[in-house]
């Protein structure tokens, strides 16, 4: 007798959702990304549909990152002080699907720049990919919020991801989200709970759940990564069973969380034990996002160019039947 | 939960005079309340005292159609009624009901085949109610085994209702109902649904509501998955819902009945 795998009947789809928008929908996009729509668990081609590949978007600050260390910053040597040629070497040289801008410079701990610098910087970061992208504000909520209208205004119509509205702070991202067509990321602390709360909030405002993609704040290999993976899990499972607040695509943040952690970072002069930090660091982060691949992340955010390279040809790997 | 919502009956008397005066909006605005309050399904019955039961079937079918595609439990006891009821409603539509006997089962089950309906078959037989679980369990069986005759293999699409009764009449049965939700579980793998005409158990009471949502509560517990119910008391959904939340079938929220409503609305 032939073995036969166990197949799970699922009531319900992760939504699918679309960013970008091309000259056709009114945009400058020269390319659109789909992501979700799956029926099964990550990767379980005998058991479901899994129509849309994770994608990789690469992540750029508005502002030169002080404490990178040399194995991270070499890769982007010469454009880590303008937003705009970061972006473009990450999607002409290192294949970055989507970029991931990151309005750091707004953070009141940082240079307090202002809603005009944030639209300016948007601007020019369209200007220079034609990739989809990702605009996340700096994560102050005030600051925010005095922010985000004015970068989501200077990318109307170009149907972006707009970052994040959380459960104390989704007004004002989610009327700009609405106001001027994009989609959103709804984020929550490590907790499944608060995730359901902020999308059940911002679908109150009038947002259709087909607009959001969901956050749980990632955790890195060995610090916590086990704790996002598994509420991520457990998310997808309600999603396939029929939870429609819970049905909306996942991003999970790698690079800057797998980076803090000195197993990543540390030179190899200071642990030599740990070999070449060229190579750990990379693995690192690529371990790190091979796993919320398994949680059933449908957009990754990431650094390093080797990491990235490594984890395509591993969705590469998973997408095959 | 699946809630049938079972206000478009013509036991009431506000349906008995739509009917009676062919009022469609009466009709249609009871589809949508019930809806909108978290019905997944919405049962239709054209009442005790219709004249003529299959003419007022098709019309409440036709103008209930024009305000959803939800599905339909087509509640009546008559072959003719429940086949013209069905063929108006569509696919996805409910049988309500059959009962153990044979030659019911005879009937309705090739009827389900025949429109791709879905079957409540409620646990009485050729003697009447049993009177003990093990009586409900053994009828549950019979018509387990008549779906897989007539071809109805997918036991999502077989509701057992194992009938409750006013607790004024019996106050043993509400036990036994317990009992039995619990053992049909067992009959197959998959097992079928179960299902209750949940109002029955408070017919004739001074407190209906409040005997409704208790007994729901417990009958949920007990293993309870679709009930025949007023989806526009509003008490009553809510207990249901933190039943099962409590149950751990829906991820908590502050707003869990909110979500709980705006995900059946959203299909």
């Amino acid at each position: 007798m032939g073995f036969e795998i166990p197949v799970e009947k699922w009531a319900s789809a992760v939504n699918t959702v679309a960013l970008g928008a091309t000259a056709a929908e009114g945009g400058t996009r020269t390319g659109k990304i789909t992501l979700g729509g799956e029926t099964t668990l990550p990767f379980l081609h005998f058991e479901g549909e899994i129509p849309n590949r994770p994608v990789v978007a690469m992540e750029v600050l508005d502002l030169e990152p002080q404490a990178w260390p040399e194995v991270l910053s070499a890769p982007f040597a010469g454009v880590l002080n303008d937003p705009a040629a970061w972006a473009k070497k990450c999607v002409e040289e290192y294949g970055a699907e989507m970029i991931c801008l990151r309005l750091s410079s707004a953070h009141p701990d940082s240079l307090n720049t202002g809603p005009e610098q944030a639209a300016t910087t948007v601007k020019k970061v369209l200007g220079a990919v034609g990739v989809p992208l990702i605009v996340w504000g700096c994560g102050n909520a005030d600051k925010d919020t005095e922010i985000m209208p004015r970068a989501s205004e200077a990318s109307a119509g170009e149907n972006c991801l707009l970052g994040s509205a959380t459960q104390d702070n989704y007004k004002t991202i989610t009327a700009a989200c609405l106001a001027d067509g994009h989609k959103l990321i709804t984020e929550a602390p490590i907790d499944i709970n608060i995730q359901k709360q902020v999308n059940i909030l911002v679908t109150e405002m009038g947002l259709d759940p087909g607009r959001i993609v969901m956050f749980q704040a990632t955790g890195g290999l060995g610090y916590g990564m086990e704790y996002a993976y598994s509420i991520m899990e457990r998310t997808r499972l309600a999603a396939l069973g029929g939870d429609k607040m819970l049905s909306m695509p996942m991003l999970a943040v790698v690079g800057q969380e797998a980076w803090k952690a000195k197993e990543a970072k540390s030179l190899e002069a200071d642990a030599p034990q740990w070999g070449s930090e060229k190579e750990r660091g990379p693995l690192w982060e690529a371990m790190t996002a091979t796993s919320f691949l398994q949680g059933g992340t449908d957009i990754l955010v990431m650094w390093h160019p080797k990491a990235v390279e490594m984890v395509k040809g591993t969705i590469d790997g998973l997408m095959k039947k | 939960m699946y809630v049938i919502g079972e206000r478009i009956n013509g036991m009431f008397k506000d349906v008995r005079g739509a009917i009676q005066e062919r009022n469609a909006e009466v009709i249609r605005k009871l589809a949508k309340a019930q809806l909108e309050a978290g019905a997944n399904a919405l049962d239709v019955n054209v009442g005790p005292a219709s004249a003529e039961p299959k003419e007022t079937m098709v019309w409440l079918v036709k103008t209930i159609r024009q305000v959803t595609k939800a599905p339909l439990a087509i509640d009546t006891t008559k072959a003719e009624v429940m086949e013209a009821g069905l063929a108006e409603a569509g696919p996805g539509s409910i049988i309500n009901s059959t009962t153990g006997q044979a030659e019911k089962l005879a009937v309705f089950m090739p009827l389900a085949q025949k429109h791709q309906a879905s079957v409540i078959g409620l646990t009485i037989d050729e003697k009447g109610i049993p009177r003990d679980a093990a009586g409900r369990t053994e009828i549950a069986l019979r018509i387990v085994a008549a779906a897989f005759e007539n071809g109805i293999e997918d036991m999502q699409r077989l509701f057992l209702d194992p009938i409750i009764l006013p607790v004024n009449v019996t106050q043993v049965t509400p036990r036994h109902v317990m009992d039995t939700l619990r053992e049909v579980h067992l009959l197959s793998d998959p097992a079928p649904r179960t299902v209750l005409g949940l109002s029955n158990v408070s017919q004739g009471t001074a407190l209906r509501s409040l005997i409704n949502r208790t007994y729901l509560v417990m009958a949920i517990a007990a293993g309870l998955e679709a009930a025949i119910m007023d989806p526009l008391d509003e008490e009553l959904m809510n207990a249901g819902i933190t039943a099962e939340l409590l149950l751990n079938k829906q991820v908590y929220c502050d707003d869990y009945l909110k979500a709980y409503r705006s995900s059946v609305k959203s299909g």
